[in-house]
C-alpha cells in the first residue's frame, strides 16, 4: 500500500499560512487514494511559488521554464504514455507566459492533468498583477488598478472543447483531493484550476474573501455534462464562485489517434537503422 | 570525354521547374554521370523569377557553375535574365509559340505546349516536353528518362505514366529531328550507377530517422520545413510522433520533455525560429538534457529573405542562451557529412546529455547531389550510460541521482517510470538529486561539473580537413556549405600554379583549435570564405587561436558562392 510517507519531500520555501500547502497535501494524497507508485507519477512543473511543488514530495519531476510546463509535459507524455503526467505551475505560469501552449494543449486533448495554483497574482516576483487579477486591482505594476479584465481560463477552456474543467479551493482539501483523483482518471487534457490565497501579496483575494463565496456544484442539482449550463457557471465570478467539475465531456485523446503508439510507448520502441534500408531506396 | 554540363530552367514560381530539373538529374544518375543541382526561388507561390540548376559530370560534382551550357526557359523573362551566362555554343529551348523571339543562332524553338497538348493531353505536360527536348538535344539514352518518369509517376497509375513518357518523347523526337546536327553537343550514359540522388534535408532526415530519433515536435520555417514533413511522412511506417507545435517555444519545450524521458528527440527550424528556442536550449543545457537542434540559416536579422541562403548565425549558435553550459554545433557542408554528422548529433547529445546544433543553411539544404549510397552497416548507435532496472535495484529504494557528481562530469540517466528510482531535474539550479538550490557551493560545483562534460565532447571529434596537399602556401577556410565551391576553386587555382588548399570546418564547436592554428601556422596566406558580412569564422579564429586570417571573402546577398567568383577573389588578392 502506497502512504503518505512515500511522498515525503523535502523542507518547503512558502509563507506560513499560503494556499499552497493545501495544495500540496491534497496533490499527495489524492496520488496515495489511487494507490499510485512515486515512480509511477511525474510531474513537469514551471516557475512561479507553484512550480515548486514537486521539490517538495517525492515522484519524478522536471521543473521546467516559466510557462512551458505543458510543453514539456506534453513531450513526456507522448515518450511515455504509461506514466501519470501532472502539470503544475501558477496564474502568470499558465495563463500568461503560457496562454498559448494552454490553449493548444486543449485543442489537442493530450491526456496530462494540469493543476493550476491561481492566487490572482505573481507570488514569486513578489506582487506584481496576473492575468487572473480582478479588474481595478492595485498592485506594484498596476498601481492605477488593472485596467484590462481578468482571464478567464474556465469560459476559455470549455470554450475550445476541453474535456475536463474543475475548479478547486486550496481552503476545501477534502473537495480538491477529489477532484484532483477525478482529474487524473479523466482520459483527455484535464484542468484543476485552484483558488489559493497568497497571504503575503494579494490582500484583496484571501482566504475569508475565498471562503464567503466560493460553493461546491455537488451541493446543486448540477450536470457537468450541460455545456450551455457549464458556461453559465464559467462565468460566475462576485459574489458566488462555485467549485467543483464544472464541465466534462468524452472525445479521444491525442494520444491515442498517434498510430505509433498503438505498439507501445515511445521510449521503449528498438533503435534498428538497418531497418532503414528502404529509405535509401528512395533515393536511388 | 570530359564532360561539365549546365541547364538552368527558368519561369515563374509554380511553372513545375524542380521537376524539369529533378528528371533530368536523375535520367543522368541513372546513367552513371556525377549531378549537382541547386534551386533559386522567392517566397511566393505563384509568379515571380524562379530558376534551378543541373550540373551534370562525368567526375563527382560538388558545386554550381556560373556557366550555362543549355537554358530552358519557360517564359521571355528567363531568356533576358540568363542569355548572358550562356556559354558560346550554348542553347537556350523555349516554345517560340508563346515566346515571340527570333530563334535565331543559340535559340532553338520547340513547341512546348503544342506538343504537350497533343500527345501528353494536357498543358500540364510542357515540363515533361521540355525535360524530353532537352534529352532530344544531347542525344542521350531516352529509356533512362522514361525509367525516371515511370518512377515518378507510377504512384499515379499506369495512365498518368503513359502519358508523361509520351510527351517526352515527343520533346525528344522533335529536338532531335530538328536541331540535332546543328547542335552537336553530345551526353552519353557511362553505363548503369548505384548512387543516390538527395538534397540536404533529405540526407538530414534520413539521418534522423536511422539514429534511431523517435520524437520531433516543430513549427514550419523555410528552410526546414521539408525536415518536418520527411519525419511526418515516415511516422506511420518507423513508429515515430510528430507534433506539429503551435509555435518554436512549444517546439524545443516538447522535445526536452521527450528526452528527458529518454526518447531521442529533435527539432529544426530556421537561425530566426530558433530565436525564440534560446531559453530552451538553456534548459537542456541546465536539466542536461539530450536535445538535438537542426537550424537553417537565411539571410536575417529578423525574416530577412526567407528562400535565400546564409551563414551568419554560426556566432548565435555558439553563444546562444544565458550564462554557460556545454553545446555541440555541427557545420556540415556535403550531403554525406549531412547524414553521418545527424547520427553522431544523437550520439553526443545522449553520451553527454547536451544539445547538439546541425547548422546547416538553404543552399545544403536544398541543393541536390549524387552520392554512394551510405552503408547503413557503419551506423553506431551510442546511447551513454543508461541504468538497468537491476542496476536500479541495486543502489537501494530511490537512491538514483539524476545528477549525480562524476569524473567525467556525465551522471548515468536512469528512464523516468523504471521502479525504484525517481528521475528529479530542474531549470533553477539544484543538487544532485535534482531538486532546487541556493546554496553556493552546490552552485559552484554544479556548473563546474556541467562544463567538465565539454572535455569529453572535444574527445570525440575529428580534426578539421584538408582537401589538397597540407602543406600549401595558401589556405582557404570554409564551413559548412561553402565545402563545393572552395574544394573547385582550389582544383581551379592549382590548376594555373597557384599553391592552395581548403581547411573544411565540419565542427565548429567544440572548436578545433590546435588544428586550425597549426594549419594557420604553416600557411603564408589565408583566406575565410563566408556568406555574412562581417567574417564571423575569422572573428571565431582569432578569439580562439589567436591568429589573424589574412583576407576575407564574404557574400552576403542570399546566394551561394560559385568557385568562378572564388578563384577570381583570391586570384586579385594573390597578385595585389
Ligand atoms: C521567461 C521568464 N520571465 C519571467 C520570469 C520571472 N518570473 C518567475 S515566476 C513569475 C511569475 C510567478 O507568478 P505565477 O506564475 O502566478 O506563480 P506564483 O509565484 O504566483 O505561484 C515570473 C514573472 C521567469 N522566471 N522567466
Ligand atoms: S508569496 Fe504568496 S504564493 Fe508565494 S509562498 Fe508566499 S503566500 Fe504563497
Ligand atoms: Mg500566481
Amino acid at each position: 500500500m502506497v502512504t503518505l510517507k512515500d511522498y515525503e519531500g523535502g523542507p518547503t520555501a512558502w509563507c506560513p499560512g499560503c494556499g499552497n500547502f493545501s495544495i500540496l497535501l491534497a496533490v499527495k494524497r489524492a496520488l496515495v487514494e489511487m494507490n499510485l507508485e512515486p515512480y509511477q507519477v511525474l510531474i513537469v512543473s514551471g516557475i512561479g511559488q507553484a512550480g515548486k511543488l514537486p521539490h517538495y514530495m517525492r515522484c519524478n519531476t522536471l521543473n521546467a521554464l516559466h510557462g512551458r510546463d505543458v510543453p514539456e509535459a506534453i513531450g513526456a507524455k507522448l515518450a511515455n504514455h504509461e506514466l501519470k503526467v501532472i502539470a503544475v505551475g501558477g496564474d502568470g505560469d499558465g495563463y500568461g507566459e503560457g496562454g498559448n501552449h494552454f490553449t493548444h494543449a486543449i485543442l489537442r486533448n493530450i491526456d496530462i492533468t494540469y493543476i493550476v495554483h491561481d492566487n490572482q497574482i505573481y507570488g514569486l516576483t513578489k506582487g506584481q498583477a496576473s492575468p487572473t487579477s480582478d479588474k481595478g486591482f492595485v498592485t506594484k505594476t498596476t498601481p492605477e488598478g488593472v485596467i484590462s479584465l481578468p482571464f478567464n481560463p474556465i469560459a476559455l477552456a470549455i470554450s475550445l472543447g476541453a474535456t475536463f474543467v474543475s475548479r478547486g479551493f486550496a481552503g476545501e482539501v477534502d473537495h480538491l483531493v477529489e477532484l484532483i483523483k477525478k482529474a487524473v482518471q479523466h482520459k483527455g487534457f484535464a484542468l484543476v484550476d485552484v483558488l489559493q490565497p497568497c497571504v503575503t501579496f494579494n490582500k484583496l483575494n484571501t482566504w475569508e474573501w475565498y471562503r464567503k463565496r466560493v460553493y461546491k456544484l455537488e451541493s446543486i442539482d448540477y450536470d457537468p455534462t450541460d455545456r450551455t449550463l457549464a458556461f453559465q457557471k464559467a462565468f460566475e465570478w462576485g459574489d458566488k464562485i462555485p467549485i467543483g467539475v464544472i464541465y466534462k465531456s468524452d472525445r479521444p485523446t491525442f494520444d491515442e489517434q498517434i498510430p505509433a503508439l498503438k505498439y507501445g510507448t515511445l521510449v521503449k520502441q528498438k533503435i534498428d537503422p538497418l531497418a532503414c534500408e528502404k529509405i535509401l531506396d528512395e533515393f536511388m | 570525354m570530359t564532360i561539365d554540363f549546365t541547364f538552368k530552367i527558368g519561369g515563374e514560381a509554380g511553372q513545375g521547374l524542380q521537376s524539369i530539373g529533378y528528371a533530368l538529374s536523375k535520367a543522368f544518375a541513372k546513367g552513371g554521370l556525377y549531378v549537382f543541382l541547386n534551386q533559386d526561388y522567392e517566397s511566393r507561390i505563384r509568379g515571380g523569377h524562379t530558376f534551378v540548376q543541373v550540373r551534370v559530370r562525368n567526375e563527382p560534382v560538388y558545386t554550381l557553375s556560373e556557366e550555362v551550357n543549355m537554358l530552358i526557359a519557360l517564359n521571355k523573362e528567363t531568356i533576358d535574365l540568363h542569355k548572358n551566362e550562356l556559354v558560346k555554343s550554348g542553347a537556350i529551348i523555349f516554345d517560340g509559340d508563346k515566346i515571340p523571339i527570333k530563334a535565331e543562332d543559340s535559340y532553338y524553338s520547340v513547341p512546348l505546349e503544342k506538343l504537350a497538348l497533343e500527345k501528353g493531353g494536357s498543358k500540364i505536360m510542357i515540363n515533361t516536353v521540355a525535360t524530353g527536348a532537352a534529352m532530344g538535344m544531347l542525344d542521350y539514352d531516352f529509356n533512362l528518362l522514361a525509367d525516371v518518369l515511370s518512377e515518378e509517376f507510377g504512384r499515379k497509375g499506369k495512365d498518368v505514366v503513359e502519358s508523361n513518357v509520351k510527351a517526352a518523347r515527343a520533346g525528344y523526337d522533335y529536338a532531335k529531328e530538328n536541331y540535332r546536327g546543328k547542335y552537336d553537343f553530345t551526353i552519353r550514359s557511362l553505363g548503369s550507377s548505384k548512387r543516390m540522388f538527395l538534397n540536404g534535408g533529405e540526407a538530414i532526415s534520413t539521418g534522423v530517422i536511422v539514429a534511431g530519433c523517435k520524437f520531433m515536435a516543430g513549427y514550419p520555417m523555410t528552410p526546414t520545413s521539408p525536415i518536418l514533413e520527411f519525419f511526418a511522412s515516415k511516422a506511420r511506417d518507423y513508429n515515430l510522433v510528430f507534433v506539429q507545435s503551435e509555435d518554436e517555444l512549444a517546439a524545443i519545450n516538447m522535445v526536452i520533455g521527450a528526452g528527458y524521458v529518454g526518447v531521442r528527440a529533435m527539432t529544426a527550424t530556421a537561425g530566426d525560429g530558433f530565436a525564440l528556442m534560446v531559453e530552451g536550449l538553456g534548459q537542456a543545457g541546465m536539466t542536461e538534457t539530450p536535445i538535438v537542434a537542426v537550424v537553417g540559416q537565411r539571410p536575417g536579422p529578423a525574416v530577412g529573405l526567407p528562400t535565400r541562403t546564409s551563414q551568419a548565425d554560426l556566432l548565435f549558435m555558439i553563444r546562444a542562451g544565458n550564462d554557460e553550459f556545454p553545446r555541440a554545433v555541427f557545420t556540415p557542408g556535403t550531403i554525406e557529412d549531412a547524414f553521418w554528422l545527424t547520427i553522431k548529433a544523437f550520439n553526443i547529445a545522449e553520451k553527454y546529455q547536451i544539445p547538439v546544433i546541425i547548422l546547416i543553411d538553404q543552399h545544403l539544404a536544398d541543393s541536390y547531389r549524387t552520392v554512394d549510397r551510405f552503408d547503413l552497416s557503419k551506423v553506431k548507435i551510442e546511447r551513454g550510460e543508461i541504468l538497468s532496472e537491476e542496476q536500479i535495484r541495486a543502489m537501494g529504494l530511490y537512491n538514483y541521482k539524476r545528477h549525480q557528481f562524476t569524473e567525467s562530469g556525465v551522471s548515468p540517466r536512469a528512464i523516468p517510470g523504471t521502479p525504484g528510482c525517481l528521475v528529479v531535474t530542474d531549470a533553477d539550479e539544484h543538487n544532485e538529486e535534482g531538486h532546487i538550490i541556493e546554496d553556493a557551493e552546490t552552485r559552484t560545483k554544479m556548473v563546474l561539473k556541467r562544463l567538465k562534460k565539454f572535455e569529453g565532447v572535444k574527445k570525440e571529434m575529428e580534426p578539421p580537413k584538408i582537401y589538397g596537399p597540407e602543406d600549401a602556401k595558401i589556405t582557404l577556410i570554409g564551413w559548412g556549405s561553402t565545402y563545393g565551391a572552395i574544394r573547385e576553386a582550389v582544383d581551379t587555382l592549382r590548376k594555373v600554379g597557384i599553391d592552395v588548399n581548403m581547411l573544411y570546418i565540419n565542427v565548429v564547436w567544440p572548436f578545433p583549435k590546435d588544428e586550425i592554428s597549426s594549419v594557420l601556422s604553416k600557411a603564408e596566406m589565408s583566406f575565410v570564405i563566408e556568406n555574412n558580412a562581417t567574417g564571423q569564422l575569422a572573428y571565431l579564429i582569432k578569439s580562439e587561436t589567436g591568429r589573424e586570417v589574412n583576407e576575407k571573402i564574404l557574400k552576403f546577398d542570399g546566394r551561394p558562392f560559385s568557385p568562378t567568383h572564388i578563384v577570381k577573389e583570391v586570384k586579385e588578392k594573390v597578385k595585389g
